[in-house]
């Protein structure tokens, strides 16, 4: 079993499209998928159609394997299983830090599901905290998407830092141009330079596409309602390269 | 216990469309939405001749055709195992499907036995979405139409099922009790297995090698004889096919089972049958058994040769390995012959005649059944207590395996008439034998199979150059079976007096008199 986050400092880059559309795919493809709505404010839930609640919420979650089971649910979609949001993950620091070893917690507590799946895709909430660090000691992977300006690719040297610093298993990080618009000069260059320079950013971008968007009517993948779409076909592309690089 | 099968319903109108019919139950809630199109695949039920996954609660499945695994194992608490698998042809032992969770659910459970069709028929399997206020999948039903296979072709009545999407196991479980109150809806009340065998006129766990005769105490002693001889005819019969065809090992067992049994009834209780029948009967299931024998010993040694071979300590399995081919090989050559015997016009006449004679209208009165049974019981009981007594530390092995024989005389007799019995009673009895018996058979295998031994190690050198080492690894098999043999003569004394015991004496008193009925 492998795990992969969806993970960025700055908000609204794309992680909770690239999660679901990346999940969906991985399924597609014949693994068994767990997708972990981490962010309270439960976009992923809303997208799969699961109601944004766990009974006992993150607190129950973090206690142990049974209450995590309890929790799943199956989505629309073959192999593809959701563990929900709930309102109390904007807790999830204090309660994170109130069990032994707060850091290792999560990858304690998602190991135990090897057995039953064979890809975890954790799409996490913005920001630095007990979570994040927890989520970077679970992941092999790290899917960080990145706004093409240079103050993403600064935020993308912090964490490369961050995780370098770390004893022992450290995460592969696989960056990627997210929501690129094609009319702005800016996002084309550092799109292009990028992969160029750096060998933890991948070629395959992500275009800002209108049926991206639309995925929160649709709601379900773009990979799912829209197979043959460019957007599709751009996500298929980047799963591809994660595929190759670290799973 | 009366098996149930909550998500399971019987479509009874023919009129209305199943989507319609779940529509109409299952609104205003809760909406269905037709998921892909109607997919037709061939199902094959599968299992061992004596029905082992249905005793233990397994149904196994395969179904040609459809895009989910081949092969579908379902537990009676509904915990699915599936293997994909292609080109496999059945009968076949459970080791011809691909290595993987299937086949060790399998092989545990069905050992040495084929699994075979039960049953088969061609079905039209349709999928439908159950939706919630989100339209989010919480369910799905199927619907599925059988119709035998085969010229019969009978249709049976479209099943529906509701399988709950993972975490929705609530709202499964209303659309379940909405269905159940939804006019043309019945629960179902047997699986789906049981139903396609019912629709061919079988049901699961109809062979079993156990005598299953009902005898009453005052019926005549003949006409009860005569049943417990046309079951073991029956059962005989049941088999041959498979011996034939060698579909696996216990088909020529059970065979040879009901043969010594049959010659048990006709030598211990064969003088209230028609005068002349025993006589004119006992040579043939003589010759009967006796064609069987050869290849059974083969077997014995097959079954048993993987442990065999892993045991040894001096030599290495594949040392071994020319006497196993060796063995294969005289099997083959024995298993022809056994074929050739099984298809003569010599075994033909015997079943027939014998049906025949068993037929013949009997005698309302003489001995009853409850009275033949006491009195052979009793006596064959007190025959065991007098050899057994008799045999010490210095006897020859031949008092021991003539006391094998009058053993298995007494538990024959205790089987015949196991059902004018308590059966409390009667299986502590049989239980208390069993001991003697287990004790006693091993000592009788383990002489003759290093006789055999023996003998076949003497025909390989006759027949090719075999090589030393195969030879040595014969004598270490040989010197493990002598002290297997040494064990069990050891044990004899301690076994035989539990045997004894007033306890034991006592039930089988107990059994030969009115109390045990």
């Amino acid at each position: 079993m492998r795990i992969l986050a969806t993970y960025n400092i700055k908000g609204g880059v794309g992680k909770t499209s690239t999660a679901v559309n990346i999940g969906h795919l991985a399924a597609r493809d014949g693994m068994r998928v767990l997708l972990w709505d981490l962010d309270p404010q439960g976009a992923t839930s809303f997208l799969l159609r699961v109601r944004p609640r766990v009974k006992g919420g993150g607190k129950a979650l973090i206690k142990g394997r049974r209450e995590l089971d309890a929790a799943i649910k199956g989505t629309d979609f073959d192999r593809l299983d959701l563990l929900p949001a709930d309102f109390t993950y904007r807790n999830m620091d204090l309660i994170l830090d109130s069990t032994k070893k707060p850091t290792e917690r999560l990858d304690r507590l998602l190991r135990p599901l090897a057995d039953e799946y064979d890809l975890i895709v954790l799409d996490c909430p913005p920001g630095i905290s007990l979570l994040s660090e927890s989520v970077l000691h679970a992941a092999d992977v790290l899917l960080v998407p990145l706004i093409p300006t240079t103050l993403s690719v600064r935020t993308l040297d912090q964490l490369s830092d961050f995780i370098a610093g770390f004893d022992g298993h450290k995460p592969t990080v696989v960056a990627f141009c997210s929501m690129i618009d094609r009319r702005k000069r800016l996002h084309r260059e550092i799109a292009e330079q990028l992969p160029e320079e750096r060998s933890d950013v991948v070629r395959t971008v992500i275009p800002a596409l209108s049926l991206i968007e639309r995925m929160s009517v649709e709601r379900a993948p773009v990979t799912a309602f829209a197979p043959r779409s460019a957007a599709a076909r751009q996500y298929a592309a980047l799963w591809a390269e994660v595929a190759e690089r670290g799973l | 216990m009366v098996e149930s099968f909550p998500h399971d319903f019987v479509l009874a109108s023919e009129d209305r469309a199943p989507v319609d019919v779940a529509r109409a139950a299952l609104a205003p809630r809760f909406k269905v939405a037709p998921a892909g199109r109607p997919r037709t695949v061939r199902l094959t039920w599968l299992d061992t001749f004596d029905w082992r996954l249905h005793q233990a609660g397994l149904t196994l499945q395969h179904s040609a055709g459809s895009r989910a695994g081949d092969y579908t194992l379902t537990t009676d608490d509904g915990e699915q195992v599936t293997a994909a698998a292609k080109g496999l042809r059945w009968p076949a032992l459970a080791s011809a499907l691909p290595p993987g969770p299937l086949h060790d659910r399998l092989q545990p459970v069905t050992e040495m036995r084929a699994l075979m069709p039960t049953a088969r028929a061609s079905a039209t399997v349709r999928q439908l979405r159950v939706l919630n206020a989100d339209d989010k999948t919480v369910a799905w039903l199927t619907v599925t139409g059988m119709s035998l296979a085969g010229k019969d072709g009978t249709v049976l009545a479209p099943r529906l099922s509701v399988t709950a999407v993972r975490g929705y196991q609530v709202q499964a479980d209303r659309i379940a009790q909405s269905l159940n109150a939804a006019a043309g809806v019945t629960p179902a009340v047997a699986s789906p297995l049981d139903d396609v065998l019912a629709a061919a006129g079988r049901h699961p766990g109809d062979y079993s090698s156990k005598i299953d005769v009902k005898l009453t105490a005052d019926m005549p002693a003949r006409c009860a004889l005569e049943e417990v001889l046309l079951w073991l005819l029956g059962t005989l019969e049941a088999n041959v096919p498979g011996t034939i065809r060698d579909t696996d090992t216990e088909f020529l067992h059970d065979l040879r089972v009901a043969v010594r049994r049959t010659r048990s009834a006709v030598k211990l209780c064969g003088d209230v049958l028609a005068a002349g029948v025993p006589e004119a009967f006992s040579g043939e299931f003589k010759w009967l058994g006796d064609v069987t024998t050869p290849i059974r010993d083969l077997d014995v040694y097959l079954l048993g040769y993987d442990e065999m071979a892993a045991g040894l300590l001096a030599a290495t399995p594949a040392e071994l390995e020319p006497f196993h081919r060796y063995l294969v090989q005289r099997r083959q050559i024995e298993e022809r012959e056994l074929a050739r015997a099984l298809r003569s016009r010599r075994f033909l006449d015997l079943t027939r005649a014998w049906r025949k004679a068993l037929a013949a209208p009997a005698p309302r009165r003489g001995i009853t059944a409850g009275a033949l049974a006491a009195d052979r019981i009793s006596r064959a009981h007190a025959k065991v207590l007098k050899r057994g007594a008799a045999i010490t530390p210095d006897s020859p092995p031949e008092s021991l395996h003539d006391l094998r024989k009058r053993c298995k005389e007494l538990r024959y007799l205790l089987e015949f008439f196991a059902s004018l019995y308590d059966p409390a009673i009667h299986q502590q009895a049989v239980r208390d034998l069993k001991g003697l018996q287990d004790c006693l058979g091993e000592y009788q295998d383990c002489q003759v199979q290093q006789h055999e031994i023996r003998m076949f190690a003497a025909q390989m050198m006759t027949q090719r150059d075999v090589p030393a080492t195969a030879l040595l690894a014969m004598g270490e098999l040989a010197s493990k079976i002598a002290r297997r043999e040494r064990r069990a003569r050891r044990e004899f004394a301690s076994r035989f007096a539990d045997f004894s015991a007033s306890a034991s004496q006592h039930r089988f008193r107990a059994l030969t008199s009115d109390a045990g009925r």
